[in-house]
């Protein structure tokens, strides 16, 4: 299973092109927070720029206290996201011990689903889909998209 | 789309609250320049100056933004301090996109605050803040205060004006999220006669994207042209410093208050050498792939013991151009160093590089004293002019303070009016010629981007003033489509009628998509109605002697053509103003 990593946010230019991207393509939306990668700047534009994105936890604490199954763990790594099932409870991204999980303002929760469709759309190639040195067969078939 | 109508706050200083509209004219005047200018006749009061309270300050976005590469620029309107007439000035920085999150097509800010002030708005807040305490900080200083007083980092747009604003310099900018800048004719000292030192806007709205593939399908390709094709390399690449050397091998580039117009110095600040020696890294408007913000450093020691501090620089052909060249600065490091501190004061670059290139000139000439400059400035004197830069930003004395209204105001009473490189404000680098001259010095925004004029004068020889004043006229109107929209100028290449029209289409916006032509053709003579009902009269713009002394690729100025050229502009421009197709609904 390949998960999306962020090796290369140094040449980050802050477009924020990836985040749009995912809004756009993954959560149907004109947006650069509902997207399951975000972009601030770490401390004013001088210094640069972070990405804030799931880490691929396995086992992923927000899949742990997830009490309805909406996030279920990824082989791999990271979570499968199955939104139906979500109660908007927010303990999802109280559990992610980096805030890679965006809450709008229904707290419907936002995070990284690996799909790495934000990657092409990096100028400055900042984004890569990695293995996760978790090789085992993914059983759970293909995730789900919100 | 996400609506048909324009979704406005009204934010009144002087009661500290604001009213959100929701006005009909989306068909008649798009949004940018049009709703500018549409707002400017619902709130503006043309017959009262400047610095009257009620006047508005305007940013629009259009109905592009966010949803297309590019389309990442906001349009501030006024009335300039420079002149008292209609103005308008263009940045992007994350501006456009907090104003697209923030929900808002458009900020208009009235009144004056009782103390300075800080304003915050967003789709779920107004907030007013005394910030009595960031008086005479520096754009530098000013920003970091902000970045520690609101949440939303990353998500937020914050604008904000050093010493110069606070003055009323008509020289005064406004700050856009450190790099980027509303930078002509005065905005800066509009915020400060309103008694605003900031203004931070932060949203977290998202909006559905139509149902289909056509959307997406036209973003890929939009994509693909910005960052696969040649078409924006130029910009990703070298930035605009590459036109340097380009002007100057064309015998276009200003040099020592344009007594010059090439120089074999040009190697010590070209387009390469900064990349080669200063480029730290490059970064992008919120919206946009290209990346042709291109950030340079300065390193200052300030102890003995090898004990150096750094700071960040953003560079561009512009002011390279009006704190090098012009000021006989060839050096790029050097160059770098005047620009921070024209950073920090708030100031234009371009106005002041051009203004202190004048007092210059008219030192050596006598007309002026170190009484006035406070330093004595030779043209090549880097840290000469980092003090000056300073004096004219915090205006030190009488000399500075009218200075920065201006340097045809000082030569007016220190004489030199002949060597005042002014069309219409301080010029732009670019003296390649009559139509340029004309073109900036009529230009309604008085900027090197009003028109093509600069490319017009590198394309043609020949002496064909219809000609010239139909390009002016047909590439202004094209121009105003794209930023009513509102895209970056860059991208005018890849921006094609046809391309609008069909990003236009996708979003539903059917009337704009099928007649954006004749509509753009509205909103700019909508625009020359409002300049000249606030006092502008083509007719009476002057062009100072300097530009007619000056030889180009093409040879001296020939003043007969160029006389021509501004005879039939401004006729052309009182032409369009007299039409009046869509009256303020």
């Amino acid at each position: 299973m390949k998960i999306l990593t962020t090796p290369h946010m140094e040449r980050c230019i802050g477009c924020y092109s990836c985040a749009m991207a995912c809004a756009r393509l993954v959560h149907q939306n004109l947006s650069w927070l509902t997207a399951g990668i975000r972009i601030k700047s770490s401390g004013g534009l001088s210094t640069g720029y972070t990405a804030i994105t799931c880490l691929a936890c396995d086992p992923a604490p927000c899949a742990a206290v997830c009490p309805t199954d909406a996030f279920a763990q990824r082989k791999g790594g990271g979570v499968i996201v199955r939104k139906k099932y979500c109660i908007h409870c927010g303990e999802c991204a109280q559990a992610c011990p980096v805030e890679a999980i965006y809450l709008d303002n229904t707290s419907d929760p936002f995070v990284c689903i690996h799909c790495g469709r934000c990657v092409d759309y990096c100028p400055h190639a900042c984004l890569e889909m990695q293995s996760s040195g978790n090789e085992q067969p993914d059983e759970s078939g293909q995730e789900v998209a919100p | 789309m996400i609506r048909d109508t324009f979704r406005i706050l009204q934010m009144d200083l002087t009661s500290g609250r604001g009213q959100v509209m929701t006005l009909d004219g989306r068909n008649d005047f798009a949004g940018g320049s049009g709703l500018a200018a549409f707002l400017f006749d619902k709130f503006g009061r043309p017959d009262q100056p400047w610095d009257t309270p009620e006047q508005p300050l305007i940013f629009a976005i259009g109905p592009l933004t966010g949803y297309f590469p590019l389309m990442s620029k906001t349009v501030c309107a006024f009335k300039s301090p420079y002149h008292d007439q209609y103005a308008e000035s263009h940045a992007g920085g994350r501006s456009a996109l907090a104003l697209r999150f923030a929900d808002l097509d458009a900020l208009v800010v009235t009144g004056q605050a009782a103390t300075l002030s800080c304003l915050a708005v967003g789709n779920h807040h107004i907030d007013l803040k005394d910030v009595h305490y960031l008086r005479g900080k520096d754009v530098d200083a000013t920003g970091k205060m902000l970045r520690r007083m609101y949440p939303g980092s990353g998500h937020r747009s914050i604008m904000r004006i050093g010493p110069a604003g606070e003055i009323g310099s008509a020289m005064a900018g406004i700050n856009v999220d450190t790099y980027r800048h509303f930078g002509r004719l005065g905005g800066g000292a509009v915020m400060g006669t309103k008694n605003l030192k900031g203004i931070v806007i932060e949203g977290d709205a998202a909006f559905g994207l139509p149902k289909g593939k056509a959307y997406r399908n036209l973003f890929e390709d939009v994509y693909s042209r910005m960052t696969t094709t040649d078409m924006m390399s130029k910009y990703h690449n070298l930035g605009t410093a590459a036109n340097l050397d380009a002007l100057n091998a064309l015998k276009s580039l200003p040099w020592r208050n344009l007594q010059q117009t090439r120089d074999a110095a040009i190697s010590g600040v070209t387009g390469e050498r900064f990349a080669d020696d200063t480029l730290l890294r490059n970064a992008a408007c919120a919206g946009c792939p290209v990346g042709c913000i291109h950030i340079g450093f300065v390193r200052e020691k300030f102890m003995a013991e090898n004990q150096y501090l750094y700071r960040q620089v953003a560079y561009d052909y512009e002011p390279i151009f009006a704190t090098g060249t012009m000021l006989g600065v060839t050096d790029a490091f050097a160059v770098l160093g005047i620009m921070d501190v024209v950073e920090k004061m708030g100031l234009d670059v371009m106005s002041a590089g051009v203004a202190l290139a004048w007092a210059t000139e008219a030192a050596e000439k006598g007309l002026i004293s170190e009484k006035e400059s406070i330093v004595a400035l030779r043209f090549g004197d880097a840290p000469a002019f980092k003090q000056a830069m300073q004096h004219l930003g915090q205006g030190a004395n009488e000399f500075y303070c009218l200075l920065g209204q201006g340097a045809l105001k000082a030569a007016a009473q220190y004489g030199g009016e002949d060597f005042a490189c002014v069309l219409g404000q301080e010029m732009a680098g670019y003296a390649t010629g009559e139509v340029y001259y004309v073109a900036q010095a009529l230009g309604l925004r008085h900027s090197h981007l009003d028109t093509g004029g600069y490319s017009y004068d590198q394309k043609h020889d020949e002496k064909d003033a219809a000609k010239a004043i139909a390009f002016l006229v047909s590439d202004e109107q094209e121009r105003v489509a794209l930023t009513s929209m509102v895209s970056c100028l860059f991208a005018r290449g890849v921006y094609t009628p046809d391309l609008l029209a069909e990003c236009l289409a996708t979003l539903g916006y059917a009337t704009l998509s099928s007649d954006m032509t004749t509509i753009a053709g509205n909103i700019q003579q909508k625009r020359w109605q409002i300049r000249l009902a606030t006092g502008f009269d083509p007719a009476q713009v002057k062009i100072p002697k300097r530009f007619l002394e000056i030889n180009t690729w093409k040879g001296q100025t020939d003043p007969a053509y160029l006389a021509r050229l501004k005879a039939g502009y401004a006729a052309a421009i009182k032409s369009m103003a007299r039409l009046n197709p869509i009256p303020n609904a």
